[in-house]
């Protein structure tokens, strides 16, 4: 079953196309990946689903679980259970973790920020009393980030470049939130060019130049890594058919 | 006043701050207008008080070597709607004493109420003080406030202050204050305002350094909506080797709300280094994104950020 499909999705922002005739059926319950070059509309691809200022003025139709979700503002979308996790998530002055944590959560208990922290990696009894601020490390930022995408439970989690920033035992937490969130029934969409970030995938994705050239199973998707990537029109030169 | 008259009006007093008991181990004093109401004091704490027309003078000192466990706890202000109230103190936190002291200034019911307080701060060697101001006014302002602290801090005192007007419209408030740091002294400022309506907002916070590894600190975090309008003078004088120094003024301005700020470093020795930092505007666009794609709305996401920057 489709939770997600896109339909001939194209954008052109400042008169330069980024995304072209995309379309895509974004399965229940899995977890797909979006691979390919830098620049080839990836985190593009991402905000334009969560309904960004600036990637919201596309063409073609974005359905969720059949609804058309083109004219709802990225809170609509939220409530109905869409999220993205930032390559760069934001920082936050002052804010709490526990209240950063709780803010999208249906349940503002606060053994809800315990359990999150943990699911996350993180010791509850020393990160509950600290800020969401740039005291916390590129990897403590994106787990806590992470623990409030677990807090809210959402249907569909996009997650542009989770290892971007993030040390090798962040990443592994990383890792066990999207296993997690997969056994209690989210869809994820990673945004990515790692193939170890791919592997934890079932199914890719490879946009190239705005354009989904390629898709399939992640071990099959998995060779764009080693080189062989779909022989295609834009190799070397992303934007060769728009010139 | 009559017995019955002063202690309703003193658990008037304490209830707008959701104060009702204090264990026999804390010192606090309780002001209304110009009428000390209650005081309890620790061994090594002085207080003596006098009234007049408008106000009171206070006389606070902690004695050398004390160290005061638990805060001292100061209760400002004024219940019916109008009225003034002149405070003016002088604190000397004496050789090597250490104190916390937190004031509850309230206003719950204000119309056309004036808290003036004018306040001269002592800490002598290797002294500390750690100073909270805690504002309560009504929804609809009404209170003109004007603190003016001048604080002296001899070698190696340290002196945190933090000034916080969160809850009701803050109304009218011109804060000046001033501080002076000898040797290895350490002052930290921070004011905390939310303006909402006409509130007109004026801050001064100023420090000169004038002994070697002096430390100051200036934060100013303001959040302005509807009318209200805020200056914001910040102010680090560094004319010592090795003094240090830095300024922090971020305010979120919504709606009709006006902010201007107005950072001044000087640096008076080459070997002194002071940072200013400063953002002024609507709320970060990332974060505001980042929270409605939680599900909050806008209005929610707004008031969550705002949280965290005066917390």
């Amino acid at each position: 079953m489709n939770l997600l499909e896109i339909r001939n999705l194209s954008l052109t922002k400042s008169g330069k196309p980024l995304l072209h005739d995309i379309n895509a059926d974004i399965w229940q319950g899995y977890v797909h990946a979006v691979i390919g070059p830098n620049g080839a509309g990836k985190s593009t691809l991402a905000q334009t689903i969560m309904g960004l200022s600036g990637y919201r003025d596309i063409q073609g139709e974005i359905r969720f679980e059949g609804q058309p979700i083109n004219t709802l503002s990225v809170d609509e979308r939220a409530r109905l259970g869409i999220t993205l996790v930032f390559q760069e998530p934001a920082r936050f002055e002052g804010l709490s973790v526990p209240d950063f944590i709780l803010a999208g959560a249906k349940e503002k208990r606060s053994a809800l920020v315990d359990e999150a922290l943990r699911v996350v990696g993180l010791d509850p009894n020393r990160y509950r009393s600290r800020a969401v601020d740039k005291t916390l490390s590129g990897g403590e930022r994106k787990r806590i980030e992470l623990a409030s995408v677990y807090a809210m439970k959402p249907r569909l989690l996009l997650m542009d470049e989770p290892d971007s920033g993030v040390d090798i035992d962040s990443i592994q937490h990383i890792f066990t939130v999207i296993r997690e969130l997969k056994a209690e029934g989210t869809t994820v969409l990673l945004i990515t060019h790692s193939g170890e970030v791919l592997q934890q995938a079932d199914h890719a994705f490879l946009l190239c130049a705005g354009q989904i050239v390629d898709k399939g199973p992640m071990d099959r998707m998995l060779d764009y890594f080693n080189g062989q990537c779909t022989p295609c029109t834009h190799v070397g030169c992303p934007d060769i058919d728009r010139k | 006043m009559a017995t019955n008259e002063k202690e309703e009006l003193l658990a008037e007093l304490l209830a707008s701050i959701n104060q009702h008991h204090y264990g026999p181990d804390v010192a606090h004093i309780e002001i209304h207008g110009n009428e000390v109401l209650g005081a309890h004091l620790v061994d090594g704490l002085e207080v003596t008080s006098e009234s007049f027309a408008e106000g009171v003078r206070v006389e606070i000192r902690v004695r050398a070597g004390t160290v005061i466990a638990k805060p001292v706890h100061f209760c400002f202000g004024i219940i019916p709607d109008n009225g003034v109230q002149k405070i003016i103190s002088h604190t000397v936190i004496e050789e090597g004493a250490k104190a916390q002291f937190m004031a509850h200034c309230t206003f719950p019911n204000a119309v056309n109420v004036q808290h003036l307080m004018d306040a001269k701060i002592e800490l002598q060697k290797n002294a500390t003080l750690s100073y909270f101001e805690r504002h309560i006014h009504g929804p609809k302002g009404g209170v003109t406030i004007v603190p003016k602290t001048v604080v002296y801090l001899d070698e190696n005192a340290r002196y945190s202050t933090e000034f916080e007007l969160i809850q009701g419209a803050a109304g009218v408030v011109e804060l000046d204050y001033q501080g002076y740091c000898e040797k290895d002294a350490v002052l930290d400022m921070k004011a905390r305002l939310y303006g909402r309506l006409n509130d007109a907002i004026h801050i001064r916070e100023a420090v000169q350094l004038k002994g070697e590894n002096a430390v100051g600190v200036l934060t100013s975090h303001i959040a302005l909506k509807e009318q209200a309008q805020a200056i914001i003078e910040n102010e680090i004088i560094a004319e010592a080797p090795y003094s240090r120094g830095h300024v922090d003024c971020k305010e979120i301005v919504q709606g009709e709300a006006q902010a201007r700020a107005i950072p001044i470093v000087f640096v008076k020795d080459h070997r002194a280094h002071v940072t200013h930092e400063a953002a002024i505007g609507s709320v970060d666009s990332k974060q505001l994104e980042t929270l409605l794609s939680r599900g909050l709305t806008e209005d929610e996401a707004t008031d969550l950020i705002i949280k965290g920057l005066l917390s």
